[in-house]
């Protein structure tokens, strides 16, 4: 078992849904309540990690995150160290590739907040960061929730994306999915099955806590 | 600024929804909005509270101005006292009955919200309901949270948007008496956007008819349903007999005007600003057309005779609905009703030969239009 794989894995799943809590909450709520010209392509655009191959979004990541582009570039003169292959740029990539499981269910949450229930917060006096602390979080919660908990699961599981922004640096890019495949490839199957078999159960424990708790909600609200 | 009290609403829009809305409503008045759907009730009321932006208008309570555009004033809802029960009643479903009523107090100490909350609710006649979240509340019940949360708010301004829509018919009733009962307690102006006359008709001091975000007129019910003011209104206000003819005689020392209806003469009473040959459209309200008797002569016989033969003769309760295709004219049909046993004395049935007068006092002229005839 690598433990240390599996520690970066949980850091690298726990800050990437710490930092698309309210990146998704902003963006979903943007999307579900305004309409503007060019919405279909700001869709578009935070479904396409949905159906790009990981090692093609995983190849332009490195295009635009290395040491040569004009981020990496400036990044390395900034902060003294690359993007590509250390922790925080395959954070930055995991926060952008798991976008779409962030924002789109946030967005469907808010979308099913039916338009007098938001207009009927105003009418109680509501001001805009009220109405969204008081009414539209407790009601958009279960579509929250569950947007977490899919970033957090994908995070854990993703591979392609991973292997190409971070490579495969011990203690610094290489994550769990990436522990397992070095250990089939060297033969240690019994290494790679107890590292399956303990992903499998944190991915399948916490998709039953969570529908156990959408449910539970769901219950409440009536 | 002015100090009239009071909802004063002036509303100018050509797109995206045309509107051009304007009345007012006094203290303590119950004003009507009446039209058919999508004819922009609901949207005024929203302009008013502020949760749709109407790009010209304004619209004041109590002298404070909500909104200006010509003076760039457009307060937000939450800055507007305003208190709105929802068609769909839009209660907070994750908070109980006295959460979605506190939910409406920010604006008193947090110390006197619970008690100011149970008081409301038991205004509304729900104590012991006060835990109750919205799905285990029955359709009536959620409407007087609605209540109870829009007076929560301590409003200038009262706003019902078809509060009585949703629910069964004897709730309904019951729910009038206590929206009557309420207003007594109530200074305030109110306003009650609906579809239903009859309801319009019972609850409303005034009301105004919208039609395609229009306020055709605005009066008591009672004037708007005697004197549309056009053909348009008397057809929004259910008044079926409309018709189109031209003056024939004006006698005003008598205060008699004879309409030619094409061929028929129909006295009325006078109008001004009309000559001879000019082309009108009349009305006449269901209430003011007699059946004669078949048996023996009525009274009032001679005031408008127009013989025919019933068309159709539908019974509702205890009314008989009636449609006459006059001798002279049969292609302009009149709509009239009778008790069940007045209909059923006279031996009235259909293709029965019959004769009505329309009596003068109900006939109503009105500017010309297109339109009028059209039944």
């Amino acid at each position: 078992m690598d433990w240390t794989a599996l520690w970066l894995s949980l850091r690298l799943a726990a800050l990437t849904i710490l930092i698309l809590l309210p990146v998704g909450i902003l963006a979903g709520r943007w999307l579900a309540c305004h309409d503007f010209r060019g919405k279909g392509v700001a869709e578009a655009l935070v479904a396409l990690p949905l159906v790009l191959p990981p090692t093609v979004f995983g190849y332009y990541l490195l295009v635009i995150l290395g040491a040569t582009s004009p981020i990496g570039h400036w990044w390395q003169t900034t902060f003294g160290q690359p993007l590509v292959f250390t922790f925080t740029g395959l954070l930055l990539a995991s926060i952008i590739f798991n976008l779409p499981f962030a924002i789109q269910p946030i967005q469907r949450a808010f979308e099913a907040i039916p338009a007098d229930v938001r207009e009927a917060a105003a009418c109680c006096g509501m001001a805009p960061w009220q109405a969204l602390l008081k009414v539209e979080l407790p009601l958009a919660w279960p579509g929250i929730l569950t947007a977490m908990v899919l970033s957090f699961a994908h995070t854990l599981g993703e591979f392609g994306i991973v292997l190409m922004v971070g490579g495969s640096i011990p203690g610094e890019t290489r994550t769990i999915a990436i522990a397992i495949y070095d250990r089939v490839q060297a033969f240690d199957n019994a290494a790679a099955s107890q590292m399956s078999a303990f992903l499998l159960a944190i991915s399948l424990v916490t998709i039953a806590l969570t529908f156990a708790f959408s449910r539970r909600i769901g219950r409440r609200l009536g | 600024m002015s100090t009239m009290s009071g909802l004063r609403v002036n509303l100018a829009q050509a797109e995206p929804i045309a509107l051009a809305a304007t009345f007012e409503c006094a203290e303590g008045e119950l004003h009507a909005l009446v039209g058919p759907s999508g004819s922009g009730k609901s949207t005024v009321l929203r302009a008013i509270a502020g949760t749709y932006s109407a790009r010209s208008g304004r619209v004041r309570v109590n002298g404070e101005v909500w909104l200006d555009t010509a003076a760039g004033i457009c307060l937000p809802p939450h800055r507007r006292a305003v208190g709105m029960v929802f068609q769909s009643y839009a209660l907070f479903p994750h908070m109980t009955a006295l959460g979605n009523v506190m939910a409406a107090m920010g604006h008193i100490p947090a110390s006197l919200r619970e008690s100011r909350g149970r008081e409301l609710l038991e205004l509304v006649h729900l104590s012991g309901l006060e835990h109750r979240r919205p799905a285990a509340l029955s359709g009536g019940q959620q409407q007087r949270v609605a209540v109870a949360r829009a007076l929560a708010r301590e409003p200038r301004v009262l706003l019902l948007d078809e509060p009585f829509a949703a629910v069964d018919k004897s709730t309904r009733q019951r729910l009038y008496r206590e929206i009557a009962e309420l207003r007594r307690l109530l200074n305030m102006p109110v306003v009650l956007v609906t579809h239903d006359l009859d309801e319009a008709t019972m609850l409303a001091d005034r009301m105004t008819v919208l039609h395609q975000g229009r306020s055709l007129q605005c009066g008591s019910p009672e004037e708007i349903t005697r004197h549309p003011a056009s053909a348009e209104v008397a057809h929004l206000v259910d008044v079926r007999n409309v018709f189109r003819g031209c003056i024939s005689s004006d006698d005003p020392q008598h205060n008699r005007l004879t309409i030619d209806w094409n061929g028929c003469p129909i006295v009325a009473g006078t109008k001004a600003g009309l000559r001879s040959g000019d082309g009108i459209t009349w009305a006449i309200p269901d209430g003011f057309i007699v059946l004669h008797r078949r048996d023996r002569p009525s009274r009032g016989e001679h005031e408008n005779p127009v013989r025919g033969h019933i068309e159709s003769l539908i019974v509702i309760g205890q009314t008989a609905h009636l449609t006459l295709r006059p001798a002279h004219e049969p292609a302009l049909p009149i709509h009239f009703s009778v008790p069940l046993h007045v209909a059923r004395r006279n031996r009235i049935e259909e293709t029965a030969e019959v004769t009505v007068s329309l009596l003068a006092e109900g006939i109503h002229i009105m500017a010309d239009t297109a339109t009028a005839g059209a039944e």
